[in-house]
């Protein structure tokens, strides 16, 4: 085995260290996001969610995107989770399982699960098919700035915008009188 | 040029997970005797502990040695294993808090340009286990005081972020220990005795990261979520033993993180006045000088937590959305132009 790892590791293009890490991250996900759909507990699933974003962050740390994957913890674990832990626990938090979550939706949630994943996958492979990215040293945050607010600074204010919009419109959904 | 440059990886990360402990450790100590035992009871005309050592000074260890004998309690109908991590992710998020911090020109345990937006990340994460103790617990006070701290953390930590982001746009970088040195080389009005403590300018923003600090902690007066009178001990009710005092270390270490971060921030962190922010001195000088900072920021929270009555959930709400919010966001547009005109 060592003797493998040793012939891999003298190919410069290949990072053994890597490699494992990506495959216990990408092992570890796949088991969190396949207990977010199989588990009966509205909080359980929730719970394997942290882990599989956290798996995601992971990642980004991985491709050297630093800025990405602190953005993920403080978008998607910090936030998004932790409000769909708040509003499950402020209607419905029964301990224990509940075997009426979803049941009879899970074929249809299957074929979009299916559906999204062709087309990623797709748009993946057509997109870089056999390019190779190199990645030398970590990204820096003023590299990622800079193209947010010149290459794509359209973008940025077209979905800020529409962030102020949403935010307005749930106020006014959410006011009384 | 680092201090552990020549040490392989391996060595390099237990050296840095061992100051981290300490680090953690020795603060929230240091807190809990000082502030919590001595700097209460002389505010209310008492002693406090005397009886344990000279003075008391060894009353923590044998707080600790109490805790660690008692009966570690599951309630029946608990979710074992989410009732057990709850405290883990806790603490997990603090420990993780402490490594962006700077303590000298080569003292540091990371350090990389997103320095203070990976701190307020990795601090937003204890609010899952807070939810998790809360709702694992299977107890109703437990649930509404896992809510009650959720919802004042989600609007508290907005004003915290902003008040930052002012910090950030008069530094022009994120990294805490690039921060330190703008600091230390800045000026007032052409004098460059004291550097220029980012607390002269940014004093806005100073006021709203301290009184968000205070509701990030969950300190009276902002301790809605384990009102004791209400709440029993809210989402701590059902721990005893070994997992109370890991949220009790993780509330005391999270408190002296915050306070270095706020030191780092506004006070010129590690820098002394005088002495060139790049002498060798300053790596034994600097943490001692962190701490400083850091026993006297806590200084002025627990002065606050045992002054002021608590808030009410709805006046707490109001604060951070009609009145820290708005100011924060005023600060930032006042920090832009005079960034870009001056």
């Amino acid at each position: 085995m060592n003797s493998v790892l040793a012939a891999v590791s003298q190919d410069a293009d290949i990072v053994v260290a890597q490699n494992v890490f990506f495959g216990v991250i990408a092992v570890s996900m796949l088991y969190a996001a396949i207990r977010v759909v199989t588990t009966s507990n509205v909080v359980h699933a929730a719970l394997w969610l942290v882990v599989a974003l956290a798996g995601v962050a992971a990642n980004f740390i991985l491709l050297g995107s630093e800025f990405v994957a602190v953005t993920q913890v403080l978008v998607y674990i910090g936030a998004v989770v932790v409000l769909f832990l708040f509003g499950v626990m402020l209607t419905r938090a029964s301990l224990g399982d509940d075997e009426s979550v979803a049941q009879e939706k899970r074929s249809m949630a299957a074929v979009v699960g299916v559906l999204l994943f062709g087309v990623m996958a797709f748009a993946l492979i057509d997109t870089w098919s056999d390019d190779r990215l190199v990645i030398d040293e970590p990204q820096q945050v003023t590299e990622v700035s800079d193209s947010i607010f010149s290459q794509y600074i359209i973008p940025f204010e077209a979905i800020s915008v529409l962030l102020l919009a949403a935010l307005i419109g749930a106020i006014v959904v959410a006011r009384q009188d | 040029m680092n201090l552990l440059a020549e040490l392989s990886y391996w060595q390099q990360t237990s050296i840095r997970v061992g100051a981290g402990l300490l680090a953690v450790i020795l603060v929230a100590g240091t807190l809990v005797m000082l502030h919590l035992f001595k700097l209460v009871s002389f505010m209310q005309s008492r002693l406090g502990p005397m009886e344990a050592g000279p003075f008391g000074s060894l009353q923590l260890l044998a707080e600790v040695g109490k805790h660690l004998q008692k009966e570690d309690i599951v309630p029946r109908k608990a979710d074992k294993i989410v009732f057990a991590a709850a405290p883990f992710v806790v603490l997990a998020s603090t420990f993780l808090l402490v490594v962006v911090l700077p303590g000298g020109p080569d003292a540091w345990f990371i350090q990389n340009d997103l320095g203070i937006y990976l701190a307020l990340a990795v601090s937003s994460v204890s609010v899952i286990g807070i939810l998790m103790a809360g709702w694992g617990s299977a107890n109703k006070y437990s649930l509404l005081g896992g809510l009650r701290a959720t919802g004042q953390l989600i609007a508290y930590e907005l004003p915290l972020i902003l008040a930052v982001v002012g910090v950030v746009i008069q530094a022009g970088t994120m990294n805490l220990q690039g921060i330190v040195y703008q600091q230390a080389n800045g000026e007032i009005f052409g004098w460059d005795g004291i550097g220029n403590p980012y607390i002269l300018t940014q004093f806005v923003a100073f006021f709203l990261f301290l009184t968000a600090m205070q509701a990030e902690l969950t300190q009276t007066p902002f301790d809605m979520p384990i009102a004791e009178s209400e709440l029993v001990s809210g989402y701590m009710t059902e721990y005893s033993g070994m997992r109370f005092l890991l949220f009790f270390i993780a509330e005391f270490a999270t408190a002296g993180v915050f306070s270095a971060i706020a030191a780092v921030l506004f006070l010129g962190g590690w820098y002394v006045p005088g002495i060139d922010p790049d002498d060798n001195i300053m790596n034994v000088l600097g943490p001692l000088v962190m701490f400083v900072k850091v026993i006297g920021l806590t200084f002025v929270v627990f002065w606050v937590r045992f002054s002021f009555p608590r808030f009410r959930e709805d006046q707490l709400q109001k604060l951070a959305w009609k009145f820290l919010i708005p100011l924060a966001l005023l600060n930032i547009v006042v920090t832009a132009i005079f960034k870009v005109w001056i």
